[in-house]
């Protein structure tokens, strides 16, 4: 990315495509493959998932515009550790302030609220996007990558929770019963794998083929 | 810029301002909402306790009404040791001091599990008399009962703290008068796997318990959590699929704390009579 004039447009082309382009292009999670393994244990139930998006994009887009305007005073030698603290202490004060406002959020992300610390896209994104670009495309640069990362959780969460529990657990719509009754009384069974991780990998896999077969200019040789 | 980015100095400066920054900021966002971090817990403690009860009208209990009717319902709080021995019994009228460590609400069963019990059962494992000297010996382990009221009839609260398969669990188990019957049950967990282990705490598997007995003749039997898809009788309950773990703990939970309290309400004077 090269710099910007001061009179773009705040929504031009190049910075709609920052936010577009994770979505498919250079998603995190299917082609350039970091975040997995959050990927594979917050997608059990729907509001996981969607909860875990949310807080993800939240600290990388916070991140992303605090890295991006300290990137003229941070010490080179000491890059990684400086992003490090900055995303630690963000996952610290979201937690401190969810556990004080929304008790009930933060008791379903309790061990998840962890996991965004050693999420690599928000590492990855911060040394690669943010040391080197101003603020607002930044915070373009963490919404996208944020929403590219919550699509392939909710697709993955969706199938799991389907198959596996016949529910699905949205945020504030509660538990909803998709299998109906009469099925299980004829003999269908919930599927238990897809309840673990494994499960995770082969819908992200599926979800990547069919990513590459109707985008055949993603496919590498 | 005029300051080398790369020289030493600058980077040691830097690194020591920002420790400095990110060390006050933390500390000033925790000390200002811990507060309202304390009343939620508070809050959800008493919603835990009354729901444990197993009444029909708590089902749907708010964390902050919880609060303001815990008063009406649980009318003593009593610590007693492993022996047996009443440490502390407060009555509705006593006000839950956060000071008074040996008030049955300030006992807090999960730090006591991991800094007394757990210590004490990994030493002696595998030897049960010897494990179970030791846990009694001990100055530091507490149960607390909550006697509550509700429309003439007495129901006992009980807690128990153990370990699941990631990290803790607990739970706050509702006996009726007779100190046999399983009147309701709360179990919350802090870690388990999301869709699998931390399925305790939904209403189908707390309500498996309701009805249950913990003692047959006088003498104490312990409740087990079964596989699931096995018959199942007074003692049994299923566990959950994928959770074998989770199960395994809330069973030895139960078992190491329900035995001693139904020994005390067995052998102390004021109780015995009901059994």
């Amino acid at each position: 990315m090269s710099e910007e004039k001061k009179s773009e447009p705040l929504f031009s082309k190049k910075n709609k495509a920052l936010i577009t382009n994770p979505l498919n292009t250079i998603n995190p999670v299917t082609i350039q493959v970091l975040g997995i393994c959050s990927a594979l244990a917050v997608t059990v139930q729907m509001d996981n998932a969607i909860i875990m998006s949310i807080a993800v994009t939240a600290v990388m887009i916070i991140g992303n515009v605090t890295v991006s305007l300290m990137r003229n005073i941070i010490p080179s030698k000491i890059r990684i550790i400086v992003q490090l603290v900055i995303i630690a202490a963000l996952v610290i004060i979201v937690d401190q302030v969810l556990k004080a406002y929304v008790y009930d959020v933060a008791k379903k992300l309790s061990i998840f609220v962890g996991l965004i610390i050693t999420n690599c896209i928000i590492m990855g994104r911060l040394e690669a996007f943010a040391l080197g670009n101003k603020s607002w495309a930044s915070a373009l640069d963490g919404l996208g990558n944020g929403i590219g990362y919550g699509l392939v959780l909710i697709v993955v969460a969706f199938f799991k929770e389907v198959f596996g529990s016949g529910t699905l657990t949205i945020p504030g719509l509660g538990k909803l019963t998709l299998i109906p009754e009469s099925f299980y009384d004829m003999g269908y069974m919930d599927n238990g794998l897809m309840l673990l991780p494994p499960s995770s990998l082969f819908i992200v896999a599926i979800y990547i083929w069919v990513q590459k077969a109707r985008n055949p200019e993603l496919i590498e040789d | 810029m005029t300051i080398d980015r790369d020289s030493n100095v600058y980077t040691i400066f830097f690194a020591a301002v920002m420790v400095v920054l990110v060390g006050g900021l933390l500390a000033f966002i925790a000390s200002s909402l811990k507060p309202l971090q304390k009343s939620n817990e508070t809050n959800e403690k008493m919603q835990n306790i009354l729901q444990a009860i197993g009444l029909e009208e708590m089902r749907e209990l708010q964390r902050d009404e919880a609060g303001t009717i815990f008063k009406d319902f649980v009318k003593r709080r009593i610590t007693i040791n492993y022996k047996g021995e009443i440490l502390s019994d407060k009555n509705a009228t006593d006000a839950i001091d956060p000071q008074d460590k040996l008030d049955a609400f300030n006992i807090d069963l999960r730090k006591e599990y991991s800094r007394f019990v757990k210590p004490i059962m990994s030493k002696n494992k595998g030897n049960d008399a010897a494990m179970k000297e030791a846990l009694s010996s001990s100055e530091d382990i507490h149960f607390p009962i909550f006697v509550c009221e509700n429309n003439g009839e007495t129901f006992y609260v009980l807690s128990a703290s153990g370990k699941g398969l990631w990290d803790d669990i607990w739970g706050y188990i509702g006996l009726s008068s007779d100190f046999t019957t399983i009147n309701g049950t709360v179990f919350d967990h802090k870690g388990e796997t999301a869709g699998l282990g931390s399925k305790i705490n939904e209403a189908y598997w707390e309500d498996q318990f309701v009805g249950k007995i913990i003692a047959e003749n006088g003498e104490f039997v312990p409740l087990e959590v079964k596989k699931p898809g096995n018959d199942l009788n007074k003692h049994q309950v299923d566990g959950i699929s994928g959770a074998t773990f989770t199960g395994v703990g809330v069973d030895e939970m139960l078992s190491r704390s329900m035995e001693v309290y139904y020994d005390f309400f067995k052998n102390n004077s004021e109780f015995k009579s009901a059994i």
